[in-house]
């Protein structure tokens, strides 16, 4: 019975990064930058849903869109002020940038909410299910993670897949010059990625500090690192790859953690990247593009 | 065009480094002097430098203990005290390096003696700068055994294995339990110090510690497996020997699994009923040893809240209570010593880390608080239970 509570709370841990590492994956694919400022973000939204329900009595629903609205905005303004006009720049510059907007956003966190650490109240009221005579709890927060990660998952799949917007991401993500000779926005496009992952961040936001209710500046980077793994490990670029690259990468932490060692658990984490990347170095479910000259 | 240029910058150059020579040249006869000022009524004042994080992920408690010593130091002016203070508190938000940095530009500025670091690891790398020129110095809250090795470092809280030991004993002398388990941080020598010396304490007094587990810093959200690792050994007490943030965490995902164990914090407990929308309910029976109590009916700490929440807001925390008794005894050991304004920096080294010994204190954070030569302070930790959201003492 240890064993399958173990596993869920893996998994439901798992499912909070692939929220996070989902916004890492799109953005890359689309942008093909690191964007190191997404683990912010999410605390962030966390900060945004936690004024909402504590000043202004909001119910929780709400305070979650008016977060997800807001960090739409900030996703957006964040690309134009700090990434576009490095559009052309090395690489190396766009990251840089990415780890300054990453401070710049959690000093203002310390500005505007200081230091001190708030208790979260839980976004989700639901009872926890108590199984098989209450030998195994479920929380509700972690079946609501589980449902809410799989209802995005699909959602993403399709808008991807079927809308025109979406479709216009995937003609960037493989040839940004072709797509835009083929007529299509590209800033727009890119845009819409950042509105898109920083939403999701927001709910990424709602989802953790539920489950791990204390909010600090600091408390988005910690699982923004993670959750980078996470995309890296599943095949940076693809969606479902960070779906997967995220549940395995729970899973396998929270079962260390139960089985070998709570100190280690990171360790193996890391070790088990290493391994998958070095029989597969475009992570588990990455596709290898042979660039022609 | 470009000659233009190139003049311009030649003469932006030239200015620069006649600034540069002028500051070195002031501040190196500050630092030559290196004596106190005697001011208008007679006071020999000292420069007091104050190092610690007010930024960055231990925010919280630098500014408890810039806030609390300024404090002290507002009520020590405006008193008729023989020694008065000038203050300067330096930000090293928790980070070795920017603590040295710190440092320095207090010696620029003409410290004399430092009140710091707030935490560990941070102290660590100033000591060995303080002890190279025989600088007192002494910290509120830093209570590794570490820091005071050297003899002009002294401490104002306990150190970790005293309170570790301290735990154990009363764990052990008040039957609470027989299965203990216990979380803490190996990656933090605050934590771990503490561990290390309850788990040797149990075994002397015959506690079964059923199940130790460890955390690091970089993985500290998530404590069911942790959680569900005592419950499942049946321990009925869990002790933290951790700070609150984490310990919030812990208390909460408890409540979810249904597990309640009597839970036993020490020090870095304290400021748990503060934080800002955390439902005390949870914290309901929690025992924890602090030195400081905000809620106490005594006058001294009664007036430090009121002072401390009109200036600053919000409840003062241990570290404030800590860094306003580092002052005080600073001041004390200062009249005690009978220090005069032509006292170079290491003189007032020697006089200081012999007269400290000599002082008895009532603080904040306990009465009759004496020091040992090796740094140590002596005064009795106090148990407090959360009864009602608030401590109750035992």
């Amino acid at each position: 019975m240890d064993f399958i509570s173990f596993l869920v709370n893996g998994i439901s841990l798992g499912s909070i990064y692939a929220i996070i590492a989902l916004g890492y994956t799109m953005v890359y694919g689309i942008a093909k930058m690191l964007n190191f400022a997404h683990g912010d973000i999410i605390m962030v939204g966390g900060y945004l849903i936690f004024t909402c329900m504590n000043s202004l009595s909001l119910p929780p629903v709400v305070c979650v869109l008016i977060a997800m609205a807001v960090c739409t905005l900030l996703g957006i303004t964040i690309e134009r002020v700090a990434y576009k006009p490095l559009r052309g720049a090395p690489s190396l510059a766009v990251l840089i940038t990415a780890i300054g907007v990453s401070y710049f956003l959690q000093n203002m966190a310390l500005l505007i909410w200081g230091s001190a650490p708030k208790s979260f109240n839980s976004v989700v009221s639901m009872e926890p299910l108590r199984l098989f005579d209450g030998s195994l709890v479920i929380t509700g927060e972690t079946v609501v993670t589980i449902v809410v990660s799989a209802v995005i998952m699909v959602g993403l799949w399709l808008f991807v897949n079927k809308t025109k917007i979406g479709r216009a991401m995937l003609a960037v993500s493989e040839d940004r010059g072709a797509a835009q000779l083929m007529g299509v926005n590209v800033n727009a496009t890119i845009s819409i990625t950042f509105a898109v992952g920083s939403a999701l961040a927001a709910v990424a936001g709602a989802l953790m500090c539920s489950a791990y209710p204390i909010l600090q500046p600091t408390t988005g980077a910690m699982p923004g690192i993670k959750a980078f793994v996470a995309a890296v490990f599943g095949g940076i670029g693809s969606i479902p790859g960070a779906m997967l690259g995220g549940i395995l990468l729970g899973v396998i932490e929270n079962l260390s953690k139960a089985y070998i060692s709570t100190q280690l658990a990171d360790a193996i984490v890391f070790a088990v990247l290493i391994i998958v990347l070095l029989v597969k170095p475009t992570g588990i479910l990455g596709k290898k593009i042979n660039v022609k000259v | 065009m470009k000659k233009f240029i190139a003049a311009g910058l030649a003469l932006c150059m030239a200015l620069a480094m006649v600034a540069c020579g002028g500051n070195t040249s002031s501040s190196a006869s500050q630092a030559a002097g290196g004596a106190s000022v005697t001011n208008t009524d007679g006071a020999i004042v000292i420069k007091m430098g104050g190092i610690g994080p007010v930024t960055g992920a231990n925010a919280v408690y630098g500014e408890a203990v810039k806030n609390g010593a300024q404090i002290a130091v507002d009520e020590i002016n405006a008193s008729d005290s023989t020694v008065k203070f000038e203050y300067n508190f330096q930000d090293d938000e928790g980070d070795a390096e920017k603590a040295i940095n710190a440092y320095n530009n207090l010696k620029d500025w003409g410290m004399q003696v430092l009140m710091g670091t707030v935490t560990t690891t941070p102290c660590l790398a100033v000591i060995s700068e303080t002890e190279a020129d025989n600088m007192f110095q002494i910290t509120p809250s830093a209570s590794s055994t570490d820091v005071i090795v050297p003899d002009n470092v002294f401490q104002v809280c306990f150190t970790d294995p005293n309170q570790g030991v301290s735990a154990a004993d009363y764990i052990a002398d008040n039957g609470l339990a027989t299965k203990v388990a216990a979380i803490y941080d190996s990656s933090d020598a605050y934590s771990k110090g503490i561990y290390d010396a309850f788990a040797a304490e149990a075994e002397v007094k015959g506690l079964e510690i059923v199940c130790a587990e460890a955390f690091t810093s970089d993985n500290k959200t998530d404590f069911k497996t942790q959680l569900q690792k005592a419950q499942s050994e049946g321990a009925d007490l869990v002790f933290l020997p951790i700070y609150y943030t984490e310990a919030a965490l812990i208390l909460t995902q408890a409540d979810q699994l249904g597990y309640e164990p009597t839970f036993f914090g020490c020090d870095g407990m304290d400021g748990l009923l503060n934080v800002k929308n955390f439902d005390t309910n949870l914290a309901e029976g929690l025992m924890l040893m602090t030195p400081f109590d905000a809620t106490s009916e005594d006058e001294l700490t009664a007036n430090f809240v009121k002072t401390y929440e009109e200036k600053f807001g919000g409840t003062p925390n241990q570290f404030a209570a800590d860094a306003y008794d580092a002052v005080y005894a600073i001041r004390d050991a200062c009249v005690q010593a009978g220090v005069t304004s032509d006292m170079s920096v290491s003189d007032l080294g020697d006089a200081l880390k012999v007269a400290i010994t000599e002082v008895t204190m009532d603080g904040l954070t306990g009465s009759n608080m004496t020091w040992k030569a090796t740094g140590e302070v002596s005064k009795a930790p106090i148990v407090v239970k959360i009864e009602n959201g608030a401590y109750k003492q035992l």
